[in-house]
């Protein structure tokens, strides 16, 4: 009787033991970083005329750009989805919500990537009317009016989607809702860096999408612990 | 010429071995011309065929679908007839919207595979009832070329709705949204207005709409809808009969629903009910060209008065540009 105590208390504690070292706070550690470029001239980005909204326009001294292509310094390519397209699981959606903030007529951040069933916030900081309208295909698309003051729409999008965003009211307002799969993605920063952290062994396709090239894939097999390095080159069209 | 001739002899000879074939879907591919000398008696008349232009090509489909109207029940197999005989013209053979018409038509036919639709009680983004489906086809979409289909019997109505609904996989996978809760409208009061008028004033109506309800509003000119087709704000002064119904109720149901493919969006999260009947008897006020109970007590006031004769001045179709 004390014998069998004796053991399964050893059992739990094996248990426990195991179980924390194959929890959340150990990820298995490989990853893919890189950087996204391009060649050629990208499209010049033209600045946006606010002058129909007072109230945002009086937000900037010099007018703000359109962000089609946002480039940094050594033909670096920001706002570049990177993510895993194939070979890693479907993964259940975090429990934090992701925010898009309208502030001074635009969409921040203009590119917002997150997971399927993942909660999106849409917070308006703007003293006008906006309406936010995920122009998508394969989710629903739907429209809505946000007046200022309002409190912020919870919204989620079940089918992995590029959803272009835009606001009728002020044309200009345009972004893009990247909905993936799993945790595996990242957005290229202005120096058109990125990561994608806590991938275990195995074989992989990374995926970069830019809101006016398109995507790019390239494969990649990782053993261990190992980091890989990943680099896209997307063409520039000139307009 | 001849190896003509003997071509035609030939295509002559397969058309007679297809039309032996007991099956109508394919004696229906053939020109029509040809079938009423060599279609075996067995076939239906041929005058309700000759009208229907190619059930022949029609996809075979294995999704069934229903609607419930009351009584009613529509059956997809029904509807499929229907549809390739009246809506594939413009509705397209996939129903995708990209009928022969399409090209010339301004307001695109709506693309049933995307399933997205103005004129619902529902939410946006989600899917209508099949009694907005079968109102829509019964009034026609006003200013579109989508016509009534009142003179079709209910029953024929409720089967072509039941097999719109075949198109999109939605319809397998997903519900009809929950009609949104109309309560009952309270009397019309001057108050309502003006606090309706304040309310088109604090949710920028006006932006597309305009200050007038002309449809000329600042953002007006920029508008297109999900199919990157330019579109036009209502201009409440015109005085058109409303797309998705011409009641009160209608208009109250529009502005808490949206009407999804277009710019016009849900105010469905941050309208109060009462709020959206004061609307409503505002935009009445602005149809200066109907008679309604709102403009006339509108114009019983001073104030009102002077700013529906000031609207009834017809200038452009925009309203823009009158100089007095």
């Amino acid at each position: 009787m004390r014998h069998k105590q004796v053991i399964s208390v050893a059992f739990l504690l094996t248990g426990v033991a195991a179980m924390s070292f194959a929890g959340p706070s150990k990820p298995a550690g490989g990853s893919v970083s890189g950087k996204v470029t391009y060649e050629g001239t990208p499209a010049k980005q033209k600045p946006i005329d606010m002058s129909k909204e007072p109230s945002c326009a009086k937000q900037y001294t010099t007018p703000p750009t359109t962000e089609t292509v946002v480039t940094g310094p050594g033909n670096s390519l920001a706002d570049v989805v990177v993510y895993i397209s194939a070979g890693a699981p479907d993964e259940p959606p975090p429990s934090q919500a992701v925010t898009f903030d309208q502030k001074g007529c635009r969409y921040i951040p203009h590119v917002l990537a997150f997971q399927t069933n993942q909660e999106l916030k849409v917070v308006n900081d703007d003293q006008t009317s906006h309406n936010i309208h995920p122009l998508a295909k394969v989710n629903h698309e739907w429209n809505k009016s946000q007046p200022p003051g309002t409190p912020p729409l919870s919204e989620k999008f079940a089918q992995a989607e590029f959803i272009p965003v835009k606001c009728n009211v002020h044309p200009w307002m345009h972004g893009n809702f990247a909905v993936l799969k799993n945790s595996h993605y990242a957005v290229s920063k202005e120096d058109g860096s990125f990561t994608l952290p806590n991938l275990p062994a195995g074989k992989y396709t990374v995926t970069a999408w830019q809101e006016s090239y398109g995507t790019q894939t390239q494969d990649v097999t990782i053993s261990g612990s190992e980091s890989k390095s990943v680099n896209f080159v997307f063409k520039a069209k000139p307009y | 010429m001849r190896a003509y001739k003997l071509g035609l002899n030939w295509m002559f000879l397969a058309v007679l071995a297809l039309l032996a074939i007991p099956s109508l879907a394919l004696a229906q591919q053939e020109p029509n011309s040809q079938q009423g000398s060599a279609q075996p008696a067995t076939q239906p008349a041929p005058a309700q065929q000759a009208a229907t232009p190619a059930p022949a090509a029609m996809p075979a489909r294995d999704v069934h679908q229903e609607s419930h109207l009351g009584k009613l029940t529509g059956h997809s197999e029904s509807g499929r007839k229907l549809y390739f005989r009246f809506c594939w013209g413009c509705h397209g053979f996939r129903g995708d919207g990209n009928g022969e018409n399409a090209p010339y038509l301004n307001i695109l036919p709506r693309n049933f595979v995307a399933a997205t639709f103005k004129c619902r009680s529902t939410p946006t983004g989600t899917l209508p009832t099949d009694e907005d489906l079968y109102n829509s086809l019964g009034r026609g979409l006003n200013n579109s070329n989508m016509p009534s289909w009142i003179s079709l019997t209910d029953q024929q109505r409720a089967d072509m709705v039941a097999f719109i609904k075949t198109f999109s996989p939605r319809w397998q996978t997903e519900k009809s949204g929950d009609p949104i809760n109309v309560p009952a409208e309270p009397a019309l009061t001057l108050q309502s207005i003006k606090h309706g008028q304040e309310l088109f004033q604090k949710l920028e109506c006006w932006k597309c709409h305009g200050q007038e309800g002309r449809g000329d509003g600042p953002s007006a000119s920029t508008l297109t809808d999900s199919n990157d087709q330019p579109i036009r704000p209502y201009n409440f002064a015109a005085g058109s009969r409303f797309k998705c119904g011409v009641s009160n109720r209608d208009l109250y149901k529009i502005f808490l629903t949206g009407v999804d493919g277009t710019p016009m969006p849900s105010f469905g999260d941050v309208v109060k009910p009462e709020e959206a009947w004061d609307l409503v008897h505002y935009l009445r006020t602005l149809q200066v060209r109907q008679k309604s109970p709102e403009l006339t007590l509108w114009m019983s006031t001073p104030e009102g008065a002077a700013i529906v004769s000031a609207q009834r001045i017809s200038g452009t179709p925009t309203g823009s540009g009158i100089n007095q």
